[in-house]
């Protein structure tokens, strides 16, 4: 009853490392999220603040929560794909 | 609202259409197999994977939902773009590798991995079952929707449509088409919605949006006692009044015809404000600003009363910037229109009148989401409770999860989970200058705020309309597919195959799995018509809610918690669903769906996240330290 994965593949030393640090840029993350949040509840009209070329907090904020998933995920995928190759290229190497 | 169909249009429609249905005959030969089926081989590329995510995402929730949202409510409809997009870091971060390493077809694989329970089985592929078909419904509301201005027919000839051409695709093709389709449609929904939001800037913002926009009229009234006792029209004749929680309406009559007007008292003048309506007469006539709706007397409408460019007031604005567009927003004042509901001689009138908004609280939220002005804390609660829904949401949903066995391996699950965040969060920007836009350029239709998107297409030309409403049609049909196959490999190869121990063959698989798609199919053609009307975005987020509530916890402990069993994750998966979807029958919004008043729900809270999602990690921690720990020896399959 117990299935496989769909593809098979060799083992991948890096999984730790992904984990550990997936989970941290996971905690940044909802660290950004929950402030955004934050204000919008205990301070609403904070949003209304002007902060950045004309545009208030609330579409700074905003567009920072998107773009900032974006950055995060390029720098995410850039150190694990590092890590990969280090780590399962010295063991098909020994 | 009358619309009526463009040949053109139809004809694009019929391209789009006949496209998709090419396509999927195509791939049915790789649908021969499950692994071809559920997973279409496991070799799709990450990068058409990714925008095929977004193609599965961008669902109608996203292009008409959220646009509509944004042109009736402003920033408040935005937050759900922020939630959606939010909600893909915790699949980058925390689901993606993981999932793809312990699966195989369905997410029921990766969760019971560690386990090899039936409980899982069980309880996951009901689970799966559910949140399909709440996702389901808002995406068949939403093919409803289209079809009416595109091919002028009625919202179910749409939702018919819909359902027998999915039937079809997930019928004869299963994930391989449906891969293609959502990556072709979600490309071409990126690239049109940037047409669409270029077209907004070159045209910029006009206090008259076109030529033929209706001049809402104005007349003096005198009020004695607060009640209208005279008007200075002598064409009109003053024929009822009605005064509620939302202000003061009169009746007028003018040749016979019966129209309502707002009741403005300001600077100690009084003048009345055409008003728009929809009177359904206790004799079952039905009739539009006191007309047939033949006469087409129900305007689009959506205009700024107070055009502000860098402090001084001009009619127009000429090209802007995207951020000179939002700036002037800010500086303008926006005429948005308020329904309220009241009865009159037995007749029910829906009245929607003009609500002068400062372009500051368009801007912020608070317009939908009660967090400022005559919020409590329930409301804020209500809020707080949906942003989490919607951030826990995207990694519990099926159809997204069964992606990840689309792709060869981990790496590229993980690398076409950032193409995905990538495109999707340029849409979701879009919908901000898409959403205004249709809040300023005169096209909103107040009776359904799906409608913004596809009408402010229409407004810059009948091409782009025709386009922008194929892709959204094939968004739909893209997103069905998607979560019948989600359904279907729930049925089959989790329910029959697994939990009920029935050894089918690798081709019965399959065709159990096409039975089951029809099956769900059918199932959800009803429902897209009974929920005719309420906003699909508003209906995705409780289909978040769900979700995050039956599968989020037990996803997460499984990877995290060393102690989780699976008596414990078959309970959280129970306990979410029902304390989910028990909220949100009981919640004012579901009320008003049933046509109670808000107000006698028992639960005042619309978004059930806040309790369910908590409720199910709680469940799952008591029952797994309450009952053994898990021996089944899941190292060894490593």
């Amino acid at each position: 009853m117990g299935h496989g994965p769909a593809t098979s593949w060799g083992e991948d030393k890096a999984i730790a490392y992904k984990t550990k640090f997936g989970l941290w840029l996971f905690i940044v993350y909802v660290l950004v999220y929950v402030g955004f949040i934050w204000i919008n509840v205990a301070s609403p009209k904070t949003m209304a603040t002007i902060v950045f070329a004309g545009q208030n907090l609330a579409v700074v904020y905003g567009f920072g929560l998107i773009a900032l998933a974006f950055v995060m995920g390029i720098i995410y995928d850039y150190l694990c794909s590092q890590k990969e190759d280090e780590l399962n290229v010295e063991e098909s190497d020994k | 609202m009358i619309y009526n169909a463009s040949p053109f249009a139809v004809g694009i429609f019929v391209v789009f259409v006949l496209g998709v249905l090419w396509l999927s005959s195509y791939f049915a030969k790789k649908a021969s197999t499950s692994e071809g089926y559920y997973a279409a081989g496991g070799d799709i590329h990450w990068g058409v994977n990714g925008i095929a995510f977004a193609g599965d995402y961008l669902s109608a929730a996203s292009f008409l939902g959220i646009c509509g949202m944004i042109a009736f409510s402003g920033y408040d409809g935005f937050l759900y773009s922020i939630g959606y997009l939010a909600g893909w870091v915790v699949a980058l971060f925390i689901v993606a590798e993981p999932l793809k390493r312990y699966g195989k077809y369905t997410f029921t694989d990766a969760l019971n991995f560690k386990y090899n329970s039936r409980g899982i089985h069980l309880t996951a592929a009901i689970s799966t079952l559910i949140v399909s078909l709440c996702y389901l419904i808002p995406q068949m509301v939403g093919a409803g929707s289209l079809v009416t201005p595109l091919l002028g027919m009625p919202h179910y000839v749409g939702v018919i449509l819909v359902g027998t051409i999915v039937i079809f695709i997930v019928a004869t093709a299963g994930m391989a088409s449906t891969t293609y389709v959502q990556f072709l449609k979600g490309g071409l929904l990126i690239v049109f919605s940037t047409i669409l939001s270029i077209c907004i800037f070159v045209h910029g913002i006009k206090q008259k949006p076109s030529e033929d926009y209706h001049d809402f009229q104005t007349i003096n009234a005198t009020v004695i006692n607060e009640e209208v006792t005279a008007i200075e029209n002598a064409e009109y004749q003053i024929a009822g009044a009605n005064t509620n929680a939302k202000g003061h309406f009169v009746k007028l009559n003018k040749a016979g015809i019966n129209t309502w007007w707002h009741l403005i008292e300001e600077d100690g003048n009084a003048y009345l404000e055409e008003a728009l309506t929809v009177v359904k007469g206790k004799n079952g006539t039905e009739l539009y600003n006191g007309e047939p709706k033949e006469a087409e007397k129900f305007y689009q409408v959506g205009h700024v009363s107070k055009l502000v460019v860098d402090g001084e007031e001009v009619t127009e604005t000429g090209s802007v910037s995207p951020f000179k567009f939002l700036t002037t927003i800010e500086e303008s004042t926006i005429v948005r229109f308020t329904k309220v509901i009241f009865m009159d001689n037995g007749d029910k009138v829906s009245l929607w009148y003009q609500t002068p908004t400062p372009g500051q609280d368009i801007m912020r939220p608070g317009l939908r989401f009660k967090v400022d002005k005559g919020s409590t804390f329930m409301s804020k609660l209500d809020f707080v409770s949906l942003m989490i829904a919607l951030f826990f949401g995207t990694s519990a949903l099926p159809h997204i999860l069964i992606r990840y066995y689309t792709v060869s391996s981990a790496k590229a699950a993980r690398k076409s989970t950032i193409v995905a965040i990538t495109s999707i969060g340029f849409f979701y920007i879009l919908t901000l200058f898409m959403g205004l836009g249709a809040m300023t350029t005169g096209v909103l239709d107040v009776q359904s705020s799906n409608m913004a998107g596809p009408l402010l297409a229409k407004f810059f030309g009948v091409a782009i309309f025709s386009i922008i409403c194929a892709i959204a049609f094939a968004t739909v049909l893209g997103t069905v597919a998607g979560l019948i196959v989600a359904a279907s490999g729930a049925v089959a190869h989790d329910l029959i195959s697994n939990y009920m121990g029935i050894n089918l063959t690798d081709k019965g698989q399959v065709k159990a799995g096409k039975i089951a798609a029809v099956v769900v199919g059918v199932l959800a053609i009803f429902l897209g018509i009974a929920f005719k009307g309420v906003n699909v975005s508003f209906l995705v987020g409780l289909a978040f809610a769900v979700a995050a509530s039956a599968n989020l916890p037990a996803i997460i402990m499984m990877l995290f918690w060393k102690r989780t069993n699976a008596k414990g994750i078959s309970a959280s998966i129970v306990v979410g669903i029902i304390s989910a979807l028990t909220i949100i029958l009981l919640s004012p919004k579901t009320f008003e769906v049933y046509g109670l008043p808000a107000a006698s729900a028992p639960i005042p809270l619309n978004n059930p996240g806040i309790i369910s999602i908590p409720l199910s990690f709680i469940t799952l921690v008591v029952v797994s330290l309450m009952t053994k720990k898990n021996e089944y020896d899941w190292e060894s399959k490593v």
